[in-house]
């Protein structure tokens, strides 16, 4: 019998983690790691922060190429995988040799996500965000003076907002909701960043949705027009789940996947951006677009593979955000129905029906730890315990 | 190009290369070193490039950055007055031959 193999399909910030996981949990078997994107991995939170100041694709880098040696992971870039055959527990790899077939015993799904397109006029003269061939073209862009408009007013919108202003260009921000990254923070923190962007000189344009993308700049609804050279679209993103739906796994908002982050196979597992899973606090499914939930997501599953570990998933969601000098920290996650309480200047509760949710801060390392700390415990928190942090 | 000696916790020793203005963790994590893992890229959210200062390098290496005492308090490790985010230490020709103790986790 040949030795146990394990695939992983995508080569982002999670794929590769679960590599690096099973090697460090003693998994002697096979490791192919499979991505579509060119180059070594890379991480991409710096591609809407760092890299479009000062280029350097080398520093996004998670591991160099002797690691795939070293480690014996072998990683085929620049190869799609087409097709899962569950009853044979195969896939069908397309890369610059052809097509075959690739055996697999355990098979994890990284495959993250990708922009969505929504249907405006002309949506296919703007720029994505997503991939470090993006970030490329939007640097060389971001070389002579003009007039940009972002539309989609969420994290990375905003994060590439703040870096063009302080590059001089004119910035404008289209949102269709009436506040920015509705979705995911408190309406305090809202309010606050849409403040900060506005003193940095940022248009917003919120409650409006953009109709249509001309040469010259983007329609709202209301029928103004915003002049724009340039336009980035910054709308969300949608999780590549077309794969396993076609191989007949459950899909819900993301690969369903169970406590332990096994999908409704158990010879294939799910993580990160592309993975539906129980909020560990509420039971709720969550799908979190986060480099925190990629790589414990990744570390659960590799220690399961490796070590036969069941342990249910339970890790705490943390997340950041720099825009420009400020650092918006979230620990742990709230539903954007959950209520929210400010406890200080800069310091937003948000609380559900089970407790205390998350805890929001700006530039404010001090509480965001003592908050992560605090929520991990999984003790019941009062709003005035948090009272106490803020005042020691 | 500077010199960085990364000293595990079970002693075993290794020695890279770095570009000048290179941060620790950088350092580490391109040249393939266990034990430093950096899950945030350097942005002082995640506190897993935990590190102690070789005695001898300490006041060369100076003071902690303005949030990263806070960000410590997260590390898995015990933290003492020699503990550093290695992402904030940056290379120079001052610190060629820098040596650092790595903690036996960070997580
Ligand atoms: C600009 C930007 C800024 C960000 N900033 C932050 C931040 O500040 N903080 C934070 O926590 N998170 C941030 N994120 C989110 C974070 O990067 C993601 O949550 C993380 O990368 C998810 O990892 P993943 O492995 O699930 O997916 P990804 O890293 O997206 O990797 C998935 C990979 O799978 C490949 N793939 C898909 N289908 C196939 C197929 N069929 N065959 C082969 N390959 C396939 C994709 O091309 C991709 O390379 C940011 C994301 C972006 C884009």
């Amino acid at each position: 019998m040949s030795r146990e193999s394990v695939v992983i399909i995508g080569a982002g910030q999670g794929g590769l983690q679960a590599a690096i996981s099973l090697r460090q949990n003693g998994f002697a078997g096979a490791i192919t790691l499979i991505g579509d994107e060119p180059g070594l991995p890379y991480q991409r939170p710096p591609l809407s922060k760092a890299y479009l100041h000062d280029g350097n694709a080398e520093a996004l880098r998670l591991r160099p190429d002797s690691f795939f040696t070293s480690k014996e992971v072998d990683y085929l870039p620049e190869t799609r995988v087409e097709q899962i055959d569950r009853a044979a527990q195969e896939i069908v790899i397309a890369g610059a040799s052809g097509k075959r077939r690739l055996g697999y015993d355990h098979l994890i799904l990284a495959t993250g996500t990708r922009n969505l397109r929504p249907p405006i006029a002309g949506v296919e003269r703007s720029c994505d965000l997503r991939t470090l061939r993006d970030a490329e073209i939007l640097r060389a862009r971001l070389s002579q003076p003009q007039r940009i408009a972002v539309i989609g007013g969420g994290f990375i919108g905003l994060e590439f907002a703040a870096v063009a202003r302080k590059l001089g260009h004119e910035v404008s921000v289209i949102e269709a909701a009436p506040r920015l990254m509705a979705r995911a923070v408190s309406s305090w923190m809202s309010d606050h960043f849409a403040a900060l962007h506005r003193d940095w000189g940022t248009a917003l344009h919120l409650g409006e949705a953009a109709v249509a993308v001309q040469g010259d700049g983007v329609t709202l609804a209301n029928g103004t027009t915003i002049p724009a050279e340039f336009v980035l679209l910054a709308a969300g993103v949608r999780p590549n789940t077309e794969l396993a739906e076609a191989a007949g796994l459950e899909i819900e908002n993301g690969v369903k996947v169970d406590a332990c982050l096994l999908s409704s196979d158990p010879a294939i597992s799910a993580l990160g951006d592309c993975a539906c899973f129980p909020d560990p606090r509420t039971g709720r499914p969550v799908r979190l677009e986060s480099v925190q939930a990629a790589t414990d997501h990744a570390r659960l599953i590799a220690a399961r593979i490796a070590k036969g570990e069941s342990a249910a998933y339970s890790a705490l969601p943390w997340f950041w955000s720099d825009q420009g000098d400020r650092k918006l920290q979230i620990a742990g996650y709230a539903d954007p129905d959950a209520t929210e309480e400010a406890v200080a200047e800069g310091i937003v509760a948000r609380f559900d029906a089970q407790g205390l949710a998350a805890v929001e801060t700006v530039n404010n390392a001090r509480v965001h730890m003592k908050a992560r700390r605090l929520l991990a415990s999984g003790a019941p928190v009062a709003l005035d315990d948090l009272g106490e942090i803020v005042a020691a | 190009m500077v010199k960085v000696t990364y000293v595990a916790h079970d002693g075993t020793q290794t020695t890279v290369e770095a570009e000048d203005g290179d941060s620790v963790m950088h350092a580490a994590v391109s040249n393939d070193v266990d034990g430093i893992v950096g899950e945030c890229g350097g942005s002082m959210m995640c506190a897993t490039c935990h590190c102690y200062v070789d005695e001898a390098w300490q006041d060369r290496v100076g003071p902690r950055s303005d949030g990263e005492e806070d960000m410590l308090e997260g590390a898995a490790c015990e933290v003492n007055d020699r503990s550093r985010l290695s992402c904030q230490i940056k290379l120079g020709a001052d610190l060629d031959g820098l040596v650092v103790h790595l903690p036996e986790e960070q997580f």
